[in-house]
């Protein structure tokens, strides 16, 4: 795990139960121009975390956060590096912008500072080529433990972090691989992403002195996401595969489904039907009713768009449920890093199921009236765990949902 | 983590193929291209739009009017890669003969690939950025030069709902695309869009290209790219978009749509950091998953790099599984260069229109293989051959492997 606020599984976990929030003013470019100022900033050190000065010149800032987040998950599970067969092992990475940090970075050399059109590539960096196609990011994650079975980038905008999991457990089940390195990265806190943030107005416009409290899911004052960054690798494994060799279990994928509102781009209805069809498609299967879900790891991006709609896909997919459930938004405290965050939260829920807690959405003070659900306000909650749903929505109009349930 | 297998998709069904949409250099739309394709026609030309100190030779599309194909409303929003794969879409739908509309209200839904995003997009937004401030770039900057573009945007416009996705693999792309919604067929989804598309010939993804140092050097059309023959410089990028309508054999023969063809087995695998690639074991698998052995196959559709020691490698792959002109072998896209995601994709219609037909399409500007490779090459004019099932190749910049059998 690479997270705003937390390098590692322990710190990560941490930071989350504490309720404590990792959004602060952008420290990466010169933001104050910009209507969005703040972003959940990893303090990463490539060369402390382990990566060589090749790596690091080589890889964009989601790679090294992707290979990092690979490493610390296959020691975790007791597969040896050498102990992998090669040829049963695979990967599924999701990335929604790519290597946005690092074309942001190539471009006003190429161009002169937008000056040159035509570009002359006496200016381009050797890797261009892996920055503008982004399945490096994946073939990355493959060459650090030496996969040769399917791999891929999976890029479905907010929701390939979950969509990363779903694909892999899908090639799992097919019998394509025993074993998927999978989860997503993403490093998108630069000019580009921002300013385009900024025009749509998707992002905080937040003025206030304290930028741990700009995202604000579910409360009556939220007015937009903040833009975040990091990493999350899963280990999944083939159930008897893991079993043979006793292998620690976190939680099984037990449900995955993807709907597409096929209605705009970016906005959302806000009904909620398509988010509620596939929650409902993910539960079905994983042959459990409505009522067996213990705990929503919401999108929660922080728009009141989002946050009603979310609010009512609940209600219709999980019926009078949806009131006694807690629901909480994780972006509260590591703000919305695009691709990645899908997989960042899939894995908070495999260690709220681990740990029997739930991490709060912090900054909820004054819930919003059209939210009536109970979000687990600003502190984290002990409760034993069986079954977990998360939830996604992305541009494109994708919804997503993944259930999780802990091991028997 | 592990993949519970109960949670798996039912067994594989059939994957009838009854719609085809293309946009290539050389033909706008399916009937243009696969008649422009037999008769050798070539839209290899010097570039238009390539970085100021360099003359590359591209596969460009001179008769695409977007107008003619695209909503105006959706002409401000999207990059050419989603314009090329929206008129694809909606000809292989009109194809198929498939309403959306008309399907139950998830069973429907759309796998795309691309291997770079948007970037003509990119790279105007890109220089607003640094010409005039964060206050010019487009709000659409947002959504229209990622990956998911062509998913949401097909998605929307055609009332896709069901499962979906976007894969980056680079040139896999098509295939892997292909094989994801053939995966999801019979899993509550009975018809899936699926395909890739890939543009963006601006200056700055040229100076992606040519930062791999493989594009061919030449400035020559008829000799930049010459793929298995002893005078091979390279590869030559280009823009197109290919894709097909999958259907459950079952429900197709039901409906009475025409069924073009089956894919009946996909496999992809990674190249290991080191040593030979893992080309050869994707074509196995893919043979094991269609039930067929090397002698089943009637003709190959090659990746046909252009980079000499990539063609030897897959020429040794084709000897190894086939013996000495042991299959024919067709390299259509020596008359579009290599078009990332969207030329597997098309090479897999130009593998389902061959076994149609009975005719495989020549090569062009390569009169003959190198000596010793003892390759089978289909050069100078169409060649009748009673196909009853043809392998398609596709290598992914990186170390991606992927492989497809369709059958009559």
């Amino acid at each position: 795990m690479v997270a705003p606020g937390g390098i590692g599984t322990k710190d990560y976990w941490a930071l989350l139960t504490g309720g404590r929030a990792a959004t602060r003013h952008i420290t990466f470019f010169d933001a104050s121009t910009y209507r969005s100022r703040v972003a959940a900033e990893v303090d990463f050190d490539p060369a402390a975390a382990g990566l060589g000065v090749r790596e690091i010149h080589r890889m964009d800032r989601s790679a090294q956060f992707a290979v990092v987040s690979a490493w610390e998950a296959v020691a975790d599970s007791g597969l040896a590096l050498g102990g992998l067969d090669p040829l049963r092992t695979g990967v599924s990475i999701g990335c929604a912008v790519g290597a946005a940090t690092s074309l942001d970075q190539a471009y006003p050399l190429l161009s002169d500072e937008g000056r040159d059109w035509r570009t002359d590539t006496t200016y381009a960096v050797p890797q261009l080529y892996d920055y503008m196609v982004p399945s490096a990011l994946a073939r990355e994650v493959a060459w650090t433990v030496a996969a040769q079975g399917p791999v891929a980038m999976v890029s479905t905008g907010c929701t390939s972090g979950l969509d990363a999991l779903g694909h892999a457990a899908g090639i799992i089940a097919e019998g394509s691989a025993d074993v998927m390195l999978s989860g997503a990265a993403e490093a998108p806190v630069c000019a580009i992403t921002a300013a385009s943030f900024d025009a749509i107005k998707a992002t905080t416009p937040y003025e206030g002195d304290d930028p741990s409290e700009a995202c604000r899911p579910f409360d009556l004052t939220r007015d937009g996401f903040v833009l975040g960054e990091g990493g999350a690798i899963l280990v999944l494994e083939e159930k008897e595969h893991a079993r043979r060799r006793g292998a620690h279990v976190y939680a099984e994928i037990a449900g995955f489904a993807t709907r597409g509102n096929a209605y705009h781009m970016t906005g959302l209805r806000p009904d909620g039907t398509e988010l509620a069809a596939a929650v409902s498609a993910a539960l079905d299967e994983a042959e459990l009713p409505a009522d067996a879900v213990d705990y929503v790891n919401a999108h929660g991006s922080g728009t009141r768009q989002n946050d009603v709609h979310e609010t009512n896909a609940l209600k219709i997919s999980l019926g009078t449920h949806a009131y006694d459930v807690p629901v909480s938004s994780i972006k509260s405290m590591i703000g919305h890093s695009l691709g990645a965050i899908g997989s960042l939260e899939a894995a908070a829920c495999a260690l709220a199921l681990e740990h029997g807690a739930i991490p709060p959405t912090a900054n909820l003070h004054t819930p919003d009236p059209e939210c009536d659900l109970d979000y687990v306000p600003l502190t984290a909650r002990a409760q034993p765990l069986k079954t977990v749903l998360s939830v996604g929505s992305g541009f494109g109009g994708l919804q997503s949902a993944l259930v999780l349930r802990k091991p028997e | 983590m592990t993949s519970d297998p109960s949670a798996a998709p039912p067994a594989r069904v059939r994957a009838a193929v009854t719609g085809l949409g293309v946009v290539a250099p050389n033909g706008v739309g399916t009937r243009a291209w696969w008649q422009a394709t037999l008769h050798g026609v070539s839209a290899l030309r010097p570039a238009r739009d390539a970085p100021v100190n360099r003359t590359p030779v591209a596969g460009e599309i001179t008769s695409f009017v977007a107008e003619q194909h695209v909503p105006s409303r959706l002409l401000p929003q999207t990059a050419r890669f989603t314009r090329l794969a929206l008129a694809a879409a909606a000809e292989a739908l009109d194809d198929a003969a498939v309403d959306p509309a008309a399907l139950e209200e998830y069973g429907t839904g759309v796998f795309t690939a691309s291997s770079a995003g948007g970037y003509e997009f990119g790279q105007h937004e890109m220089s607003a950025l640094w010409r005039t401030g964060s206050d010019s770039v487009s709000a659409y900057q947002s959504f229209a030069w990622f990956y998911a573009a062509c998913t949401g945007q097909v998605s929307i416009r055609h009332g896709l709902r069901g499962a979906s996705g976007t894969l980056v693999t680079e040139q896999c792309g098509g295939l892997d695309a292909v094989g994801q919604a053939r995966r999801r067929l019979g899993d509550g989804t009975r018809v899936l869009l699926a395909g890739g598309s890939d543009a963006g010939l601006c200056p700055l993804g040229w100076a992606g290209h040519l930062a791999t140092g493989q594009v061919s050097p030449l400035g020559r059309p008829a000799r930049a790219y010459l793929p298995f023959h002893p005078e091979a410089s390279g590869y030559v990028p280009g823009e197109g978009a290919a894709y097909v309508v999958l259907e459950e054999r079952v429900a197709a023969e039901e409906r009475g749509a025409e069924v073009l063809g089956e894919v009946a087995g996909y496999a992809a695998a990674f190249d290991p950091p080191t040593g030979p690639g893992n080309l050869a074991l994707a074509a196995g698998l893919a043979l094991a998953d269609a039930g067929l052995r090397a002698d089943d196959i009637d003709a190959v559709f090659a990746d046909a790099s252009g980079v000499p020691a990539l063609d030897e490698a897959e020429a040794e792959v084709i000897g190894d599984l086939f013996g000495p002109y042991g299959v024919p072998v067709a390299v259509p896209k020596t008359m579009t260069g290599r078009i990332g995601a969207g030329g597997s994709a098309l090479d897999l219609v130009a593998a389902l229109l061959a076994l149609r037909d009975g005719v495989l399409p020549p090569a062009v500007h390569v009169d003959r293989p190198k000596d010793g490779w003892h390759l089978d090459l289909v050069t100078g004019a169409p060649r009748p051959v009673d196909l009853r099932a043809a392998l398609v190749l596709a290598r992914g910049h990186g170390g991606f492997n992927s492989a497809a059998v369709v059958v009559r």
